[in-house]
């Protein structure tokens, strides 16, 4: 790990003027993505600026139903916090499906849309890659891409968003709060996320001396027909292959809302609101979810070793919006699928 | 201003109460929970695995809650409460979950074990284990490469009450 310096922020107004100061400075909170990347010298900040102790750790009811939670919320107590068991069981789910309970007692809400890719070439400094060192070419797209991403892909990066939290987030129509010095703005969490283009080495459309304050789900939940399915090599603590969130509400069998958002495919949570609308008003049958697999799965790119995620992930939509037509969820911890 | 590169910081004071006892250090911002612990305490219980938040070996409680002390910086715990293995014990007595680790023999070379116990403690104060697979998903955090799984779910299960 580098030297660096440490500043404590006061207040989320100071962390903004210290990020403004400093621009080679980093934000940290749960640190369990920075610090890491920073021992492997893939992050290398001239300054860390800890905002751990700023007062942004509740989860309250908004003034339209929704619920807004606090960016410094550890992921662990938003699973458990009784507004999202209830309420959003979704987002629950697929925060347990992430990571260790160590790491999710850590990480916060805001780190976690912050976190970088696990492309093992981004983690490795004796190789090229376009999102750690820009222009300096991919190493996957030729290497080994068996982890990597088969929609939104570029010729500069097939890298792929590691979070299932913001998976969950996507289909739920999550809002991020950003404070800057400019004041605050909204952002929807589906344009939180950068697909890779011509500049990998930019994740996010958070800007410079920017801070997220907080996350906003509006009022629909989603709480009896969902489902968050991931696929993975071990059946703990590993990241995604493929991953399902699926959200639905019926009136008798028709579908009358419908959301699917996956992970593990692409650069960012990935949605199609056209296969969506093409499960409004249908049954919920294995033909129309295959008909809004094939949907979401348009223009899927395979490269040497990971064209089995676009059969895997076609397989595992239909199952997961089976799950959540049935009310029968899958369980983070029994791991049967079913 | 921007930082000057490589420039070296200021040792910064910390105070954290550890197993109980008072300890103030000067640390440079980089030093983390485990090597302020190991290397400046002289509390070698909490191992060094991976050092990436990947094996479990480092597992601490912080204020209560299990980490990974390996991803925690020392210097952002200033005023914390940490628990390591060697603060389990009361008056000589094993800590229930030590003592359960012994009566399974829930280990075999022992390196992952601290981390082990540490995380245990943790999973009961937590309360979301109610069965042999949430025990299992719950403890996921803590790799043992000897494979002893079945008898520190085995111990965990004793030290719930459970048969």
């Amino acid at each position: 790990m580098i030297n660096f310096q440490y500043s404590r922020a006061t207040d989320v107004a100071d962390a903004i003027l210290l990020l403004a100061a400093h621009p080679g400075a980093k934000l940290i909170a749960g640190g369990t993505n920075l610090i890491d990347l920073m021992k492997e010298n893939v992050e290398e900040p001239s300054r860390l600026i800890d905002i751990s102790r700023l007062p942004l750790r509740k989860v309250e009811e908004t003034a339209d139903g929704g619920v807004r939670i606090g960016a410094l919320v550890p992921n662990s107590d938003l699973a458990y916090h009784p507004l999202i068991e209830q309420r959003y069981p979704l987002l629950a789910s697929a925060i347990l499906a992430g990571a260790s309970a160590q790491l999710r007692n850590m990480a916060s809400v805001g780190g976690n849309l912050m976190q970088r890719t696990r492309c093992a070439y981004f983690y490795d400094t004796a190789t090229p890659c376009n999102k750690r060192t820009p222009g300096s070419g991919c190493s996957a797209i030729d290497g080994v891409n068996r982890n990597h991403a088969v929609l939104g892909t570029s010729a500069s990066c097939i890298a792929t968003n590691p979070s299932d939290m913001s998976v969950a987030l996507a289909a739920l129509e999550a809002l991020v709060l950003i404070a800057g010095a400019s004041g605050e703005r909204t952002m929807a969490l589906t344009d939180f996320h950068r697909l890779p283009g011509d500049t990998p080495h930019i994740d996010t459309n958070l800007g410079a001396a920017e801070i997220i304050t907080a996350i906003e789900l509006p009022p629909r939940g989603f709480a009896r027909n969902y489902s968050y399915l991931k696929i993975r090599d071990r059946l703990s603590y590993a990241f995604a292959l493929v991953s399902v969130a699926a959200a639905l509400e019926l009136d008798g069998n028709a579908i009358s809302q419908a959301r699917v958002a996956l992970g593990g495919v692409a650069h960012k949570p990935w949605r199609s609101l056209e296969a969506e609308k093409a499960l409004h008003g249908q049954n919920a049958t294995v033909d129309h979810f295959s008909r809004a697999a094939d949907l979401l799965l348009q223009g899927a790119r395979a490269y040497a070793h990971n064209g089995f995620k676009v059969e895997l992930a076609r397989r595992a939509i239909v199952r997961t919006l089976m799950q959540a037509a049935n009310a029968t969820p899958q369980s983070q911890a029994h791991k049967k699928i079913v | 201003m921007a930082d000057a590169a490589n420039q070296i910081p200021d040792r910064i004071p910390i105070n954290l109460v550890v197993n109980g006892v008072r300890r103030t250090l000067d640390l440079v911002p980089w030093t983390t929970l485990l090597d302020a612990l190991r290397d400046h305490l002289a509390l070698t219980g909490s191992k060094k695995g991976c050092d990436h938040g990947q094996c479990g070996a480092c597992t601490v409680l912080v204020d209560g809650r299990r980490v990974n002390s390996c991803l925690t910086l020392a210097v952002m715990k200033d005023g914390a409460e940490i628990t390591t293995v060697e603060g389990l014990a009361r008056d000589g007595a094993l800590h229930p979950l030590q003592q359960a680790f012994i009566d399974h023999d829930a280990f075999q070379c022992g390196y992952c074990t601290p981390g082990q116990i540490c995380s245990a403690v943790g999973l009961l104060a937590e309360g979301r284990a109610r069965d042999t697979d949430e025990i299992r998903e719950l403890m996921s955090g803590n790799l043992c490469r000897c494979g002893a799984y079945p008898n520190i779910v085995a111990a965990i299960r004793q030290a719930m009450g459970e048969p």
